[in-house]
């Protein structure tokens, strides 16, 4: 970011013409409503399945005392993984200095607090006595990583939101007298949210200021609220989590979901906000580049967490790959693996690939595959204690997701896109300000 | 509290004169002087002496088999409600430290033990705080028997675990579960390596039964009849005894518990005293001294592990379980039917 701004001239032309083109998706439109509706009655469906759940208890799930943690827990996973792009392109690339990234990384951020926020329902979801929530506050003991993670996840979520309202200060300050019949309650958010901003050099000064220190504090933050979730797993003597490299393993395959996930959501908001000029081909490039080395990170990991015990097969050991390689998981374990990493990163060597449309589409593989890892990370271990499973009916032995708890799953997802949904449409996806100086720059 | 401050405080209060006591009595109450006295579980039905000529004080035996003297107007008699029987259970018993010792030379999967669990804890046939399972440990070693209750782990992960401290270890070494503050989260039944925990993922089975009696309960009370017997006895099968964990709770976790309630009023566990061959030895570390629930004899712990050569179950995870077995060897009946159930059903 840089520190340089002397004077920022909100009326100038240039100006003018990215605020124009940035607004102009804003405001609350008829197709807007049409797919608040839709998304509205898929989310009826799930919180009556939600309901239903709460009166009869997850007995509507397909958990049983011994896959006790199944696809709300996977999912749990995902969205906590998800969520972790806001830090990797707004921190990680802002400290090094890139520039490049600054029209994608509110998008970014969106992703993240979407995500985050989340992730701590989807939680909730999967508790047998969610009334009881409270309980973790009062008689909450520091030992649990529960208790961390609750700790890590809201600060995130607090960090990310900041992110996110800190430079959208002087984009409203802009915003504010171009938007087109905007509702009165929707000029007076924006008045209220752009703080008197008046673009004066000190302003910019102290906003940098803050901004980078949110940089800072973001990247221990967001390291600490994955490896606390992989915690929940290797904190356990259980084979397939008892695991040394699971922090790791589980942020860099976290770098890969989010990347994933913001190259689709980059994908929609050029196209259908129109604003080709602004997500550009160079940022699909780069976001593929991006990608394909957080892929390889995460294969490389993914070498470490099974070649190296598939090596051994120590007893517990060996009937948990067994299962994943040969057995009952097989099929989504290779096709996650196969599908969902190892030929998307085969394809984005390719610069051909790195379009925005195939990119795109890769992207999808590569989002549900990462889904589909955290269900064979997550289901396969609980399904194989180490004592015998006897004298139960089969159905307390074979884990299948039931429709309901599918829905609930699906309800989690709703809720996030629902989220960003209406930010992206209250407020402008590309930083208008930030935008305009690169501009200046390269004009330079 | 040291063994020695213990000693020196409880001399102390001994050697206090009357009035002073009296005093501090005042002040802290009777649970702050119990507290003093290193004896807590002063919540334990204690016995009163009455002296004759004496009325103003009465001798009070305190769980620890100490006698003191209490002002007669002090005495509150403490009434077993749940946040009592709540406080007692998470303390436990004082200077003792149960120990089971399973004999699996001797099962033969009557699964006796079983069903007198279920019934005192109210629990449906496959739901289990204990379950017999069919092991065989290599495919040339002989298949036997194996009761697999909670091994109440002196180092337990699902306690470490347990966001809320829902489970807990008690000084007397049984982890126990507080239904009451339970959320559900089932971090413990993933940590716990022994698949000791069940979760109530519907109602339980009598709900609807106490349910009713709740509504009974309130009537009597209503009419004015809530010290009648009748309503004595429905207000204690309604109250939560965090010992028994009973009644169930839908939407938490449940576990053996040792049959703590039992243990309390100085009775077996259920599951020891309902085996008919002589499985189940239970005891007291501290006196190491274990009883047979079939034959009632009572037998060296030390000697009984030394010579049919104890151990415990699944020692290299560092769980340190309170539970011994001893190897299924000499069996006294015939053997299950091989088949390979050492690890998981197939299905
Ligand atoms: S056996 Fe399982 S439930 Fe019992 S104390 Fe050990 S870890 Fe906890
Ligand atoms: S399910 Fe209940 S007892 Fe188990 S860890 Fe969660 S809160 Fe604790």
């Amino acid at each position: 970011m840089s520190k340089h701004i002397h004077s920022f001239n909100p009326n100038d032309p240039k100006v003018a013409k990215i605020a124009d083109d940035v607004l102009r998706p804003v405001g609350f439109n008829s197709r807007f409503h049409a797919w608040m509706g839709f998304l509205s009655i898929i989310l009826v469906a799930c919180l009556y399945a939600y309901y239903i759940q709460l009166k009869e208890g997850l007995i509507v799930t397909g958990l049983r005392d011994y896959v006790s943690w199944g696809m709300y827990i996977a999912n749990f996973v995902f969205f906590v993984a998800t969520s972790l792009v806001g830090m990797l392109v707004t921190a990680v690339l802002g400290l090094i200095g890139y520039e490049w990234q600054k029209p994608i990384a509110r998008i970014a951020e969106l992703i993240a607090v979407a995500f985050a926020a989340i992730a701590g329902l989807v939680i909730v979801m999967d508790m047998g006595r969610p009334e009881r929530l409270a309980n973790v506050f009062i008689h909450g003991r520091v030992q649990s990583p529960i208790l961390w993670d609750v700790t890590v996840v809201t600060t995130y979520l607090v960090i990310s939101l900041l992110l996110y309202l800190l430079p959208l200060i002087p984009d409203l300050a802009i915003s504010k007298g171009r938007l087109k019949n905007p509702p009165q309650w929707m000029y007076k958010l924006y008045d209220v949210f752009s703080f008197n901003w008046t673009h004066h050099p000190e302003q910019f000064n102290i906003l940098f200021k803050a901004v980078r220190i949110l940089m800072i504090l973001v990247i221990p933050t967001a390291f600490a609220i994955h490896t606390v979730t992989s915690w929940l797993f290797a904190v356990t003597p259980r084979s397939g989590w008892d695991s040394t490299i699971l922090g790791p393993y589980f942020l860099s395959g976290a770098f890969v979901a989010g990347s994933a996930a913001l190259i689709i959501a980059m994908f929609f908001f050029r196209n259908s906000y129109k604003l080709k000029d602004y997500i550009r081909l160079s940022h699909f490039d780069k976001m593929g580049k991006l990608l394909n080395l957080t892929a390889l990170v995460y294969f490389y990991f993914n070498i470490n967490e099974y070649l190296v015990p598939a090596y051994k097969m120590k007893t517990a050991d060996a009937i948990h790959l067994n299962e994943l390689f040969t057995g009952h998981y097989a099929a989504l374990f290779w096709t996650a693996q196969i599908l969902g990493l190892i030929i998307p990163m085969i394809l984005l060597l390719l610069p051909k690939m790195r379009k925005p449309l195939p990119i795109t589409i890769i992207a999808v593989f590569v989002l549900l595959g990462s889904w589909f890892k955290r269900y064979v990370i997550v289901i396969p271990t609980m399904a194989h204690p180490y004592l015998p499973q006897q004298e139960v009916p089969v159905e307390w032995i074979v884990y299948k997701p039931t429709l309901i708890e599918s829905a609930v799953t699906l309800g989690a997802l709703v809720l996030a896109v629902m989220i960003i949904s209406v930010l992206a449409k209250l407020f402008p996806v590309i930083p208008i300000w930030e935008v305009a100086e690169q501009k200046e720059e390269e004009s330079k | 509290m040291s063994e020695k401050n213990k000693k020196r405080s409880s001399e102390k209060v001994n050697n206090t004169p009357i009035d002073s006591r009296r005093e501090f009595l005042k002040r802290f109450g009777l649970v702050g002087a119990a507290g003093a006295m290193g004896t807590a579980a002063i919540y334990t039905g204690y016995k009163f002496e009455k002296k004759k000529g004496k009325d103003e004080y009465v001798t009070v035996l305190t769980d620890d088999n100490k006698l003191v003297k209490v002002p007669k107007d002090q005495v509150q008699e403490v009434k077993l409600d749940k946040k009592a029987l709540q406080t007692r259970g998470r303390i436990g018993l004082e200077r003792r430290r149960f120990v089971m010792v399973i004999d699996l030379a001797k099962c033969q999967n009557a699964r006796k033990c079983i069903s007198s669990c279920q019934e005192a804890h109210q629990l449906r046939p496959h739901e289990y705080h204990i379950n017999t399972l069919k092991m065989q440990d290599t495919p040339n070693t002989a298949p036997y028997y194996m009761p697999k209750p909670c091994q109440h782990c002196d180092n337990p992960p699902c306690v470490s675990v347990c966001p809320v401290d829902a489970t807990f270890k008690r000084q007397d070494g049984i982890v126990l579960i507080d239904n009451q503050r339970c959320i559900g989260c089932r971090f413990c039944m993933a940590a716990c390596p022994y698949s000791a925990r069940m979760f109530h993922w519907q109602e339980p089975m009598l709900t609807d039964e106490i349910n009713k009696k709740s509504l009974q309960y309130e009537e009597l009370l209503n009419k004015g009849e809530g010290n009648t017997s009748l309503a004595q006895q429905l207000k204690q099968e309604i109250t939560y005894d965090v010992e028994r964990n009973t009644p169930q709770k839908k939407g938490t976790i449940s576990k053996c518990l040792f049959s703590a309630d039992k243990l309390r009023v100085g009775q077996l566990p259920s599951c020891v005293s309902a085996c008919p061959n002589g499985v189940f030895y239970f005891g007291d570390e501290n006196e190491d001294a274990v009883t047979n629930g079939t034959s009632k004899e009572t037998v060296k712990l030390s000697a009984l592990l030394k010579e049919n050569a104890g151990y415990r179950l699944m020692e290299e995870l560092g769980t340190k379980p309170r539970i011994y077995y001893l190897p299924p060897k000499n069996r006294l009946f015939d053997l299950p039917e091989s088949e390979s159930t050492s690890q998981n059903i197939h299905v």
